[in-house]
């Protein structure tokens, strides 16, 4: 198929078989291993830091290293760095949903009732 | 009539060459990436229902931040720790399963595959022993469920400062939450060991050693979700409270 020399994962209606070019790729056990050491060393990184007065950024520290170690592991774990782009914003979309639905929840709870509860 | 719907018919079957590929898709490649997609949907129902109970954690942390504060540093830090350790631990033998599988090992599959097991039992069993570290201090909501601790710390060995009577009252709350979240994780780890146990013996049959893997890695895909969860409720309940604002 010539036009996979072009794209790589881009839509191709033309391509009634497979329109994604949903490939099949490999993650090889020594990239896991290097994700695996890296999610340890995240997890040494976040009790420490825990322990250290940060004041208001202890909270912004250890969310910001789980939300680091979970894109790892999404990318790599669960291969989604070399999935279709269509499951690229799958996973994309339901990401921003949920911030869409916690920051519209949370600006009508932070809104109203001042002091009430 | 006859032999038109005999070609048809042995035409619509030509493709499939092995016994996994079902007939309403054009090729492997094609059932793989419907299979993906499929299961990536059913992961963001999840990630709906567990943002639910993180978005009640983060406004009544905010509503009663010193009952809050308390309440989560009576965990124990160095128990979640290494809980968070044998769950990645797990995860990475997940992976290394979703390899072997590709590679067609058969041995190595299942051998990752009681390994991933056997340390999301570790896993279950620490929750265990501090589910019951709770229910010996009278932390777990409910009739039972005590103040003490909160409104006269000192008298039970906490350095904490005491909480007033009604602010004491909010603990219940968070170990409201804190039960329900982790006991749904829990709940989720507890399936993925059912399906790790039925996994294994089909792996040990040899059904993905020859090319068929779709289970596998859906498996591992959830598997490796529910590990994601705890990255984020490691940190919300026992850690971001050890240095509270005054």
């Amino acid at each position: 198929m010539a036009h996979e020399a072009i794209h790589t994962d881009a839509n191709d209606a033309s391509d009634i078989t497979n329109p994604e070019h949903a490939q099949h790729h490999i993650v090889t056990p020594l990239q896991y291993l290097y994700v695996f050491a890296t999610l340890l060393f995240f997890t040494g990184v976040t009790v420490w830091a825990a322990y250290i007065p940060f004041g208001i950024f202890n909270p912004v520290i250890a969310l910001g290293i789980a939300s680091f170690k979970a894109t790892v592991v999404i990318l790599f774990f669960m291969h989604a760095a070399y999935q279709s782009r269509l499951i690229k914003m799958t996973i994309g979309a339901g990401f921003f949903m949920f911030l869409v639905l916690i920051t519209m929840t949370m600006s009508d709870y932070i809104s109203r009732s001042w002091g009430l509860w | 009539m006859d032999s038109v719907l005999t070609t048809a018919e042995h035409v619509e079957h030509e493709h499939a060459s092995l016994p996994q590929h079902r007939h309403h898709f054009e090729t492997e490649e094609q059932q793989r990436e419907a299979g993906s997609f499929g299961m990536w949907l059913f992961l963001l129902t999840e990630i709906m229902f567990f943002g639910g109970m993180f978005f009640a954690y983060l406004l009544y942390r905010n509503w009663y931040y010193p009952a809050f504060a308390v309440a989560s540093n009576q965990l124990s830090v160095p128990l979640g720790a290494f809980n968070t350790v044998m769950l990645i631990t797990s995860g990475f033998c997940m992976a290394v399963g979703v390899w072997a599988a590709e590679m067609r090992k058969k041995g190595l599959l299942v051998l990752m595959l009681i390994l991933t097991t056997f340390f999301g039992l570790v896993f279950i069993g620490v929750k265990g022993i501090e589910y019951h570290e709770k229910y010996e201090n009278h932390h777990i909501p409910g009739a039972d469920f005590s103040v003490a601790q909160f409104v006269n710390p000192a008298a039970y060995g906490i350095k904490e400062a005491p909480l007033s009577p009604d602010m004491a009252q909010h603990t219940e709350i968070y170990f409201f939450l804190y039960f329900a979240m982790t006991g749904m994780h829990a709940v989720h780890m507890i399936i993925g060991i059912v399906l790790l146990f039925w996994l294994i013996r089909r792996a040990n049959r040899g059904d993905f050693s020859s090319g068929y893997v779709a289970p596998i890695e859906n498996f591992g895909l959830y598997w490796h979700f529910v590990d994601i969860v705890w990255l984020f409720l490691f940190p919300l309940l026992y850690l971001i409270n050890r240095h509270p604002l005054h």
